[in-house]
């Protein structure tokens, strides 16, 4: 379990890079939303989560039962991904906008804010 | 209590400007309010971290290092100050320089949330919270950069978009890394535990990639491209809040993250960041040599200007291990503290004055401007004031903040990256004066260019009331410079005792603390 959660952050971090040098907008977002995937789940590997075996304290007791998962790290994807929701979506719509302006998908034409 | 009231005033002044939907009016005054509101809170932090020492806050009541923490000391409280006062200016300059139409798209509550963001980074004591004020900012900054849509606007914001997520990102992996190895996310204790490790090396990798994703917010010197491509584009006001916070908050956290978390390699550190200084001084300055627009020029100055607040932070690190050295690594984070309280003053004035220079000739391109001084002479002694300190002519606060930094750099015998300094401060003055005299001095140009759009006289003053506020800060940093001196001493200190941080958010002696839950490992 732990070695296909490893594998998939580098495939996520590999192919949202590689997508990100794209010349393509749309890859751009594209890229930007793997590689956010790949965050999220790198914090989430990293904890060593462990199967069936939650935080839950018993009755009558103060900690739970060893060895259990860190429930903190869930906590921070949480977060990390409504986050990344929003910007995501901020993106997407700035690309479309961008392109209904620009006309074109290619970061070669977008030189208008380049130093002349 | 007082820290918690720097990030709420202004969030509760956005929420209120959103109730006044369509009431533009009665937004530009909680803008202004808030501010105020603002202005009074950092005062009242800067006296009490200063007489009390640093204040914390347990968000919650749950303790640290379990509960997230908001920490002020005397750094941080400067650094609210200044947040105080940029966005005081540029909410009394939005009522005088704001279309109808883009403040109807809400462009007060998001300046505001924007200033509230800022705040929160400044004073956020938990590292995943951080990257959280971080996207806020971010968010509040995209959407201010692209309102109103124009093409150069959304072109610049590609890239400013693209490279400053990709920057979160590596943030957020990099925490979760870090919480995976140490096992927690409070600053102090992180410092603690970062030590504990007894592996340097493993400390500094974990910090690297910390530092890049810094870097590209503060725009060093590989990761500037976006901010050149993008801070010319929106309404002056918003390019004028941008330069002024924005990559100081990049600044603010490299610092913290040397000075406190990753404090164990910083002599290997600091060389690099000084290498890395003097490369964002120089690409800096020849890219700003080569411009022909007002706003491209300034916004290459601020990669530069970039370079020397590193320049002093790393003068500073190379100097920890070297014993009887203590005097200069100190000068030279006072350099640093100073040279920031500077920049954002000036900085934030120039794109103001360059707002109101498109303003009154409806272009900022030097090529079509001229004789501004003849039509305008107060606006023209305002640039002046601002322009001669940010090159750093006597006794004007510039001045001050680089010979605090050539000293501290002479001193620690880092002469090489004196002499860059030293040179590239002729070149600002050059490429100033290159501003000054195609666009100020001479004879205006014989088709006068189309005015821009003319307000009512409340509109004008509102304009060059910032202006003015914000020059006379100028002069007060240049004549008080004593005074302001001591206060950056006062926040060096805590810099360059990581102590002084620790022990106030964690007051239990070090191994006193119960071990954070480890279960799972």
């Amino acid at each position: 379990m732990m070695l296909l959660l490893a594998v998939s952050v580098g495939v996520l971090f590999a192919t949202g890079t590689y997508m990100m040098m794209r010349r393509s907008l749309v890859k751009l977002v594209i890229g930007l939303a793997l590689v956010g995937h790949a965050a999220n789940l790198l914090i989430y590997t990293g904890a060593r989560p462990l199967r069936g075996r939650p935080p839950l304290v018993e009755t009558g007791e103060s900690v739970p039962p060893a060895p259990f998962s860190d429930p903190l790290p869930a906590a921070l994807v949480l977060t990390a991904i409504v986050i990344g929701f929003g910007i995501v979506s901020y993106t997407v719509v700035l690309v479309k906008r961008a392109y209904q302006d620009v006309g074109s998908d290619d970061l070669h034409d977008y030189t208008k804010t380049d130093c002349a | 209590m007082i820290v918690t009231l720097a990030i709420l005033i202004p969030m509760l002044g956005a929420a209120l400007c959103v109730v006044a939907w369509g009431h533009i009016r009665t937004q530009h005054a909680i803008g202004i309010a808030s501010a105020l509101g603002l202005c009074a809170v950092a005062t009242t932090l800067i006296y009490r971290t200063s007489v009390d020492g640093t204040q914390v806050v347990a968000m919650g009541g749950w303790a640290t290092p379990y509960g997230i923490a908001l920490v002020a000391d005397r750094f941080s409280a400067i650094m609210v100050s200044l947040a105080a006062i940029v966005g005081l200016a540029v909410a009394i300059y939005s009522v005088g320089a704001t279309a109808r139409q883009r403040a109807s798209y809400g462009h007060v509550p998001l300046v505001l949330a924007m200033i509230a963001a800022v705040c929160g980074a400044f004073l956020s004591g938990d590292l995943f919270n951080l990257y959280v004020w971080f996207e806020l900012m971010l968010l509040s900054s995209f959407v201010l950069l692209t309102l109103g849509g124009e093409r150069p606007q959304l072109e610049g914001a590609i890239k400013y978009v693209a490279l400053n997520l990709f920057s979160s990102i590596v943030f957020l992996a990099t925490t979760g890394v870090i919480y995976a190895t140490v096992g927690t996310l409070n600053m102090a204790h992180l410092a603690e535990r970062l030590d504990a490790l007894d592996n340097p090396m493993l400390a500094t990798s974990l910090g690297a990639p910390l530092l890049v994703a810094f870097g590209i917010k503060a725009a060093v010197f590989p990761f500037f491209f976006w901010l050149p491509a993008s801070y010319h584009t929106p309404p002056p006001v918003v390019s004028a809040l941008f330069a002024g916070l924005l990559t100081k908050v990049g600044v603010y956290s490299l610092i913290r993250a040397t000075t406190l978390l990753f404090d164990q390699e910083q002599v290997y550190v600091g060389h690099a960041m000084l290498v890395v200084a003097a490369l964002t001084m120089v690409t800096g300055v020849f890219g700003a040599v080569t411009q022909n627009d007002m706003r491209r020029i300034l916004s290459f100055h601020i990669v530069s200007q970039i370079g020397y607040m590193l320049m002093g932070l790393g003068v500073a690190l190379t100097l920890a291990d070297t014993p009887g050295a203590e005097d200069a690594a100190a000068l030279a984070m006072v350099g640093s503290v100073f040279y920031i309280m500077h920049h954002i003053v000036v900085k934030t004035n120039l794109f103001l004055i360059a707002g109101a220079v498109i303003r009154v000739r409806g272009t900022s391109d030097l090529k079509s401007l001229g004789g501004i001084v003849s039509t305008h002479p107060f606006l023209s002694i305002l640039f002046l004031i601002s322009s001669l300190s940010l090159a750093g002519i006597p006794i004007l606060s510039g001045f001050w903040a680089k010979l605090v930094l050539v000293r501290a750099g002479l001193e620690a015998g880092a002469f090489w990256i004196v002499g860059v300094s030293l040179a590239v401060s002729l070149l600002t003055l050059f490429s100033m004066m290159k501003i000054w005299t195609r666009g100020f001095w001479g004879a205006a140009p014989e088709q006068a260019a189309p005015a821009g759009e003319q307000a009512g006289g409340l509109g004008l003053a509102m304009v060059y009331l910032p202006i003015v506020g914000l020059a006379l800060i100028t002069l007060a940093i240049g004549f008080g410079a004593p005074a302001i001196y001591d206060v950056a001493v006062a926040a060096a200190a805590d810099l360059l005792d990581p102590e002084v941080y620790i022990r106030a958010v964690l007051p239990r002696a070090v191994g006193a603390i119960p071990e954070v839950v480890e279960g799972a490992s």
